[in-house]
């Protein structure tokens, strides 16, 4: 492997990001693909998990001086929560047609006289990490689209169900903890434990998330259903462009897909994957309708509809904390969250943790497309071509790792500065929500009263929506004007 | 100071040890008992469920192929032709319409929608379907037949895209309309509890199947 091209790849695999400008069948051997990419996999993101369990302990606020040990919670989400589900899961992938052998590809001859060569390998160790742990670099090429990585329907709801698994029940967590810490609380007070309970039995839905827990859930999930929808009706629209040469596009837009998952399960995986930043694909985003394109393009722009392993929750209680701040500045009374006081230390962390991301990727675009080295790797013409540099950034400081493929990016310019969006998108943004976190830790307690805004009801969660798409739309919207949007008006004028 | 340099020593021995640990249980021990209980369980998924036809691999289930005989049902255009590739004398490797095989590949040419190369493409391949059958009408071809998919060895059509190339299939084949119509219907599985996924047809067994039938295959009894 060429330095620039090792350089992306490694920080691509450390940051869970799992960009990939090499192709793995015919790039990498079967033992770096165990050895380093599975590896990396699970540790990778074993690390979001950990840093997102420190971040929730410091704020539900059970001690003042300790987040718990980092090393004890990689081994513990390791060995008890990824290695049991992963072989689980791999074997049900394995029933399914998955290969996990480790003899070389095999050539063929097939019926009409010619040779035809079929990749083998140990897939299935990697196809299932790589779900649950919302990795998403392929064992090849073409990733979770190929027959071998995700041969049926059945494959593919696993496939799906693993990744949307554990950052799903990283918000179930959050919210129990901190409702752990309102028993404590209450008992505290002298409140009876039994009148408690009572009250948190008469709701399924508080049971099940937490009532913090459930406005984050509810506020996800509104952002996630919207998407999904929208993609679903771009692509099964189909392609102006086919039609007008005599294609019928009853189908919708099938380029880039494959049969057995049609529109409906294409539709699901993209939003799916750029959700919950996995980054796998099982149909080829390039070739989307422009606006189901863009769907999977605002999703990792936005970064916080249930986010890979915990970080798209610490995301998620950023834009928590500046709803809470924007409603305490029209009632004006002191924005409070989980009953700490939010202050002016709080806010400068908040708002530099929100804007990295879109410098990150507006200023490495803006780089791009200004310079010869950048626009070389562009392969599609005028504005999807802007799309293209937009989703490789998007990608990259999301740590999501899927691509507009088309994009010819194993050059040392995209090596380099996908590798910085990658790193900077990753560690900046977690070291700051620490910071948060250790902040918030070590404030106390303050009464609830009248004048409290509650943050565990329906209208917050509407108001935590508004906010995320009111920001999405100040930072992205004149971009996403010029690429996706510009694209739709022009091949359905 | 001496506390502190204790202490770094410390944090990168666990650091290390960490690392080294979870380096052989998920990079190795991970797979391996992956790859025995799987070989135990499902030897042949495991295996990348080959077909054999007298002992000999002739494709796999789950990877299409391409097919360029008019008696044969085709698959979906592929930006890497399916990895089917023929070879001359001196070992040089081609693709069947004579372009270079560069090695084993996945994926599309991620024409995006507005790329007029797309519609090209498109164009030429309907004038190309349009002379091998001329009974179809134009506005009558199924939307998935050409258009490439996403990987490029995407081993089904759907029902309707077979059902157009049966006229040609007949003809070329001397079977009857009966049996090609019985053979395609052997080989199309509905949606997962009817609902998840598409109806899909397997090309590959289809046309084994088909030569079979028309005697270009002889299988020895299993």
């Amino acid at each position: 492997m060429e330095e620039t091209l090792s350089f992306n790849t490694i920080i691509s695999f450390m940051t869970n990001t799992n960009l990939q400008h090499y192709s793995g069948e015919s790039g990498l051997s079967y033992l770096s693909q165990m050895l380093v990419i599975t590896f990396m996999m699970f540790v990778s993101a074993a690390t979001g998990y950990a840093a997102c369990i420190a971040f929730i302990r410091g704020l539900a606020g059970k001690t003042k001086d300790n987040v718990g040990n980092f090393f004890v919670d990689l081994v513990r989400i390791t060995t008890r929560v990824l290695l049991p589900f992963s072989i689980v899961g791999g074997l049900l992938l394995v029933w399914q047609g998955v290969p996990q052998n480790f003899s070389g590809n095999v050539v063929v001859d097939t019926i009409e006289g010619a040779k035809q060569v079929i990749a083998m390998g140990p897939v299935a160790a990697l196809e299932i990490i790589k779900h649950l742990g919302t990795n998403g670099g392929g064992f090849i090429g073409a990733n979770s689209t190929t027959p071998i990585e995700n041969p049926t329907i059945i494959s593919n709801l696993i496939e799906l169900y693993s990744m949307m698994l554990l950052p799903g029940a990283c918000v179930i967590t959050f919210g129990k903890m901190v409702r752990d810490r309102k028993r404590v609380l209450a008992q505290e007070n002298g409140e009876a434990l039994e009148a408690q309970k009572g009250k948190s039995r008469k709701s399924f839905t508080v049971w099940m998330y937490g009532r913090e827990g459930r406005t984050i859930f509810a506020a996800m999930g509104i952002i996630f259903l919207i998407g999904l929808s929208v993609c679903f009706w771009a692509e099964t629209q189909g392609n102006p462009a086919l039609a007008d040469v005599g294609l019928s596009q009853s189908m919708g837009s099938m380029e880039g897909k494959e049969v057995r998952f049609g529109i409906a399960q294409s539709a699901m995986f993209t939003t799916t994957t750029t959700s919950f930043t996995t980054g796998t694909v099982n149909n080829m985003h390039d070739t989307l309708t422009p606006l189901g394109g863009m769907i999977p393009l605002l999703h990792m722009m936005l970064n916080v509809v249930f986010g890979g392993k915990g970080v798209g929750l610490m995301n998620m209680i950023m834009y928590a904390i500046l709803a809470v701040f924007i409603c305490g500045l029209m009632i004006g009374r002191t924005p409070e969250y989980l009953g700490k006081k939010i202050e002016g230390r709080e806010m400068k962390l908040t708002a530099l943790c929100i804007i990295i991301h879109p410098f990150l990727i507006l200023m490495f675009s803006a780089i791009a497309v200004g310079t010869p080295a950048g626009l070389e790797g562009l392969t599609n013409p005028s504005f999807h071509g802007l799309s293209q540099v937009l989703y490789e950034y998007a990608s990259s400081a999301a740590n999501n790792g899927s691509g507009f493929e088309g994009l010819a990016d194993n050059t040392a310019f995209w090596n380099i500065t996908a590798g910085l969006a990658m790193f900077f998108g990753r560690y900046l943004s977690i070291v700051i929500q620490l910071a948060i976190a250790g902040s918030l830790m070590k404030k106390r307690f303050v009464n609830e009263s009248v004048g409290t805004l509650h943050t565990d009801t329906l209208s917050f969660a509407v108001i935590l929506v508004a906010v995320v798409y009111i920001f999405a739309a100040l930072t992205f919207f004149p971009v996403l004007a010029l690429g996706p949007i510009a694209e739709h008006l022009t091949l359905w004028a | 100071m001496k506390d502190s340099v204790k202490d770094f020593l410390h944090g990168t021995k666990q650091a290390v040890l960490v690392t080294i640990v979870l380096l052989l249980l998920c990079g190795f021990l991970f797979p391996v008992v992956l790859s025995g209980l799987s070989s135990v369980f499902f030897p042949h998924q495991a295996g990348g469920s080959m077909i054999t036809v007298n002992g000999q691999a002739v494709g796999a289930e789950n990877v299409g192929q391409e097919f360029t005989q008019d008696y044969y049902l085709w698959s979906r255009p592929s930006a890497y032709h399916y990895n089917v590739y023929v070879e001359d004398e001196d070992g040089n490797q081609y693709y069947n319409d004579g372009t270079e095989f560069p090695g084993i590949g996945s994926g599309s040419n991620n024409y995006a929608p507005s790329n007029p190369a797309l519609a090209e493409r498109v164009e030429a391949d309907i004038a190309t379907f349009l002379e091998k059958n001329p009974d179809v009408k134009r506005e009558d071809i199924p939307t998935d037949l050409l258009t490439a998919s996403g990987s490029g060895l995407d081993p089904h059509i759907s029902p309707e895209s077979a059902e157009i190339q049966i006229p040609r299939i007949v003809e070329a084949s001397g079977l009857s309309e009966e049996q090609i119509r019985e053979i395609i219907a052997n080989h199309t599985s509905g949606k997962v509890l009817g609902i998840f996924g598409e109806n899909t047809v397997n090309v590959l067994k289809v046309n084994l199947d088909i030569a079979q039938a028309m005697g270009l295959l002889t299988v020895d009894a299993e």
